[in-house]
């Protein structure tokens, strides 16, 4: 057990080496949302009716939502794709290296790379567009909850994603659609009011739509509860969903996950 | 004399194809022993079975004392694997790469050490992208002999290689040999199972067809020789004779002889021709 820590955490590191060593990946997966955060925020200005919340403040909890998931989903599932199809888990099959150490890696350098992404999303959306951080501990509190939860279940998802691409060239195209579709119907672009009531309960089956409910409890407010569907941001439900997403993930991960590529065992 | 590999009966089918059909196969601690066979011969497939990648379907097989279907984390620390297609980590540094490997193995050797061993010093501090394919497989071979290994297999580790990167390789191979590391290399070259091998079968439709050292392999040692001189030729078993014949005949150097036994490639080339 030790083991299988100590050396996941050399590989997180060594896999967060690597990730900002191929600087096209770390300009595109970092700046996607900003500039789409930018973008919307320019574009749809004022207030949301009567509550005092800009559009812009609506956007950045969302995006924070969605950034966060294409660290721990769409980057995951295409860096092991990649891994699978170039020789490295075959490679480090053969090793004494506990197979739960390379999980450990992945999970802990997204983990420092949504960090990251939040940080930078949180800082454009203050200097910008005039975003309130929460002032009490229990906001907080709520944030790193519904962070780690959406984070844990996305990138377990996101593994087990992963053994769906043929190889590594189809990956980007096979993993990026359900991201985009998710962000579209959970919240993140769209208001979910405009939305007709079974997209959004598509949405609620997967995680991103509560990742962005509870991040919205905490940069929205109290005053932003009305605008929810329910009229509450509903967090033990948050909890709920995102909680069966980390187990569901997890058993799906262990029942499809291969160290080679299709047709090669 | 001890056993590092015994495989009794090993078979395995993939629907239709039978990939290996009943192989025998007893390698003993301490030699090389290289593999050879066309593609599709099951030489890959057996490979791999002993390596703990795939499952068989039928057999005894002994790796180290442990059956690799059942390879556990302990086993894995003896045996050391060289790939055939490995383009991992490229922006890694070959030093960061065989520093972070080393950390796998309960005994591993120093870094450096083996670096110094592959003959990357220099290269050391250079991105694995950076690096020439022959360089690349000795990063490989790095990776797979950093945790001092019992056994080491060697998937065709010369292909694609300039002739003098492969007689590097090939005293790299020779030395780690001297070590006392078990060697099991696959490899399309006959020269270099003949340089390096003090074994060799030959996998032809999923079976072993021949084994023997390199100069008697299919009974290479006792084939007929031919005589070849300057009015003519002759195949026979008994050369010297033939030899002794000629130098009286034209008393003295007798003009343009070569006495040629059959090639290594030429035994291998009929027996595989047999096979199919």
């Amino acid at each position: 057990m030790t083991a299988t820590l100590t050396i996941g955490l050399a590989r997180a590191s060594l896999e967060t080496k690597l990730f900002f060593r191929q600087r096209d990946a770390v300009i595109f997966t970092f700046s996607f949302p900003i500039i789409l955060l930018v973008l919307f925020g320019s574009i749809f200005e004022g207030d949301l009716e009567g509550t005092g919340i800009t559009v812009a403040q609506l956007y950045s909890a969302g995006l924070i939502g969605a950034g966060v998931m294409g660290v721990a989903f769409q980057n995951l599932a295409i860096g092991i794709a990649i891994d699978r199809d170039d020789g490295t888990l075959k490679r480090l099959a053969g090793t004494p290296m506990p197979r739960a150490a390379y999980f450990v890696g992945k999970l802990v350098s997204s983990l420092v790379l949504s960090a990251i992404e939040v940080a930078l999303l949180l800082l454009v959306a203050v200097l910008l567009f005039d975003l309130e951080l929460p002032t009490d501990f229990s906001r907080w509190a709520t944030l790193v909850w519904v962070l780690t939860l959406g984070l844990a279940g996305a990138a377990l998802l996101g593994i087990a994603v992963s053994s769906l691409p043929r190889n590594a060239k189809s990956a980007a195209a096979v993993v990026s659609m359900p991201y985009v579709l998710l962000q579209f119907i959970s919240g993140v672009y769209i208001p979910f009011t405009e939305l007709p009531s079974w997209l959004n309960n598509v949405a609620a089956v997967f995680p991103l739509k509560w990742m962005c409910q509870g991040l919205r409890s905490v940069f929205l407010g109290d005053a932003g509860a009305a605008l929810e569907l329910t009229g509450s941001y509903e967090l033990p439900k948050v909890a709920m969903v995102l909680g069966l997403w980390l187990a569901g993930g997890l058993v799906l991960c262990l029942a499809t996950f291969r160290w080679t590529n299709r047709g090669e065992s | 004399m001890t056993t590092a590999i015994h495989v009794r009966g090993l078979t395995k089918r993939y629907g239709e194809v039978q990939a290996v059909g009943g192989l025998d196969l007893d390698i003993r601690t301490g030699e090389v022993f290289a593999i050879l066979g066309p593609n599709g011969a099951g030489k890959s497939t057996t490979v791999e079975i002993l390596e703990g990648y795939r499952k068989r379907d039928a057999g005894e097989v002994s790796v180290l004392g442990v059956d690799p279907g059942q390879a556990t984390t302990a086993w894995r620390a003896r045996v050391g694997i060289v790939l055939q297609t490995a383009n991992d980590a490229a922006e890694l540094t070959v030093r960061e790469t065989v520093r972070h490997f080393a950390r796998y193995y309960p005994d591993s050797k120093d870094p450096d050490e083996v670096i110094a061993k592959v003959g990357l010093s220099e290269k050391a501090g250079a991105r694995i992208r950076q690096l020439s394919g022959g360089q690349r497989r000795r990063v490989d071979v790095a990776l797979g002999i950093v945790g001092r290994p019992e056994l080491l297999f060697l998937d065709e580790p010369t292909t694609g290689f300039d002739p003098e990167a492969r007689r590097q390789f090939w005293d790299l191979i020779r030395s780690l040999s001297a070590e006392g590391t078990t060697i099991v290399l696959t490899t399309h070259y006959l020269d270099e199972a003949e340089a390096l091998a003090d074994r060799v079968a030959v996998i032809a439709r999923g079976r072993i067809v021949a084994e023997g050292t390199p100069s008697t392999l299919g009974g290479r040692a006792t084939a007929s020789a031919r005589v070849t001189w300057a009015d003519g030729y002759a195949e026979t078993g008994t050369p010297t004779a033939l030899v002794r014949t000629l130098a009286e005949k034209y008393d003295g150097e007798i003009p343009g002889l070569q006495i040629v036994r059959p090639s290594l490639e030429d035994i291998y080339l009929d027996l595989i021709g047999d096979a199919q």
